[in-house]
């Protein structure tokens, strides 16, 4: 065993790992005590809640989700925060890999004691992700098979960022808590600084969006990231010293290297310097977008009512390209496509797409 | 020298989706390390794709490794000197969470 002992209770315990934050050595009691105090701090200072809200906790079953659900529950309790806690699950309908992952959210509902919601991507769009690639590669037969699951994974980023929105709409929560993480947030940065997206820039780096301070999202339901400044590594540790039980695996559909790319970078920096992810959020948080800097203008989708920069959201156009059977149409350049659906919606009463969506959205909850 | 290795957080889907490992290192003229057993693994357990998992010649950064549930950062990283029947856990935190 190491002889360094632990820098919080001073030598009553071995420590157990090295704090990347402050790189300070830890026993297990003492980083349970200071990981959870740590977010309990921020969900203060930030005002993350009030009390009586109904909070969804968007569940994967992955690790940072768990971990999520877990403190937020034990913290609900021991500082009487007063709020009600639910699971929300996205069912993307990709055959092996949310099957698994469902599992384990349903265990988690039954190990944590609370309510689980799960919606579909069939039951949200009328179309679920087996379907959409078998779709895109029906139609697109000299395909590699990369290139389908390239714009597969576009209809599920696309399809996912809102699924949260209206599942939570549906449910009439108050405000959702995501799992991001202080990696997460640190790749985030860098990512809208490299490709130069100063709107997503200013945003990335707010605990919470979509709150009445913040006039752009003003239609959406807040959004919130209690462990926006916990590290991946403490997560991890935390998950696996608590025998926490999560899924681990690789989306089939990822499609972005981009992102993957500076995810490595970030862990480069990381085994430098375990306290670049903080500085890089710090900094992050300290820019200022001029005020005469042109921004886009958000507005919400005429078909779904949805935030959308442009007159129809993209989700609208994938499903609008799906159902017509030109699934790659809302992939690359559309403007042109967009001002057409935009004349046909004006003269035909028949707007089938996400009006109807609504309608047909239907919760399977389990108590 | 007999070890168990275990491989989690997605870093099993190197090694045929297999997470726990009981193996015996032959016996070498100069201690076994986790830097020599890296090289070990490489050769005789990683299935795919080793650059997943090994950069260098250390673990992908990203990749925790907990020596008997311990934080490797805690002993002397790549050159801690192995032990009978010690557990070496490599963590990936690379997977979607």
């Amino acid at each position: 065993m190491p002889s360094v002992i632990c820098a919080a209770c001073r030598g009553e315990r071995p420590a157990a790992l090295v704090r990347p934050k402050t790189s300070e050595p830890y026993c297990k009691i003492c980083f349970f005590d200071a990981f959870e105090r740590e977010i309990h701090e921020t969900i203060v200072k930030e005002q993350l809640f009030k009390p009586g809200e109904t909070i969804a906790v968007a569940a994967s079953g992955g690790k940072d989700s768990t971990v999520l659900a877990h403190v937020l529950k034990l913290l609900n309790e021991r500082h009487s925060y007063g709020l009600k806690l639910v699971l929300l699950s996205i069912d993307e309908g990709i055959t092996g890999y949310r099957d698994d992952s469902l599992e384990t959210v349903k265990r988690n509902q039954q190990q944590y004691d609370l309510p689980l919601i799960i919606l579909t991507y069939k039951e949200l769009y009328g179309w679920s992700m087996d379907e959409i690639v078998k779709a895109v590669g029906r139609k697109n037969n000299s395909f590699e098979n990369a290139t389908s699951y390239f714009f597969a994974g576009t209809f599920c980023g696309v399809f996912r960022r809102q699924a949260l929105d209206r599942g939570a709409m549906k449910l009439a929560v108050n405000k959702i808590a995501t799992g991001h993480n202080a990696d997460d947030i640190a790749e985030t940065i860098l990512m809208n600084i490299l490709r130069g997206d100063i709107a997503r820039l200013k945003r990335c780096t707010s605990i919470i969006t979509g709150d009445e301070s913040d006039d752009n999202e003003a239609s959406t339901i807040p959004r919130c990231k209690p462990l926006k400044y916990a590290y991946e590594k403490e997560i991890v540790l935390y998950a696996f010293y608590k025998r926490l039980d999560y899924f681990s695996t690789e989306c089939l559909y990822s499609p972005n290297a981009y992102r993957g790319n500076i995810r490595t970078y970030i862990k480069d920096l990381e085994r430098l310097r375990p306290s670049s992810i903080i500085d890089i959020i710090h900094s992050g948080e300290q820019l200022i977008v001029k005020q005469t800097a042109k921004m886009p203008v958000q507005r919400v989708c005429e078909r779904c009512s949805y935030c959308s920069s442009m007159p129809i959201c993209k989700a609208c156009l994938l499903i609008e390209g799906l159902n017509k059977g030109v699934p790659k149409l809302g992939i690359g350049k559309t403007e042109r496509y967009r001002k057409e659906m935009q004349k046909q919606d004006q003269c035909c009463s028949d707007q089938s797409l996400c009006h109807c969506m609504k309608e047909k959205l239907t919760v399977k909850e389990k108590d | 020298m007999h070890l168990t290795l275990e491989f989690a957080g997605g870093a099993e889907l190197l090694f045929g989706k297999q997470k726990n490992h009981s193996i015996d290192l032959p016996d070498n003229n100069s201690p076994w390390t986790i830097r020599t057993l890296l090289v070990w693994i490489r050769e005789n357990l990683l299935r795919e794709r080793p650059e997943l998992f090994i950069q260098g010649d250390s673990v992908r950064p990203g990749i925790l490794v907990l020596i008997n549930d311990t934080d490797w950062e805690l002993f002397d990283g790549l050159n801690y000197q192995l032990k009978a029947n010690d557990n070496i856990l490599f963590v990936s935190t690379l997977h979607g969470g």
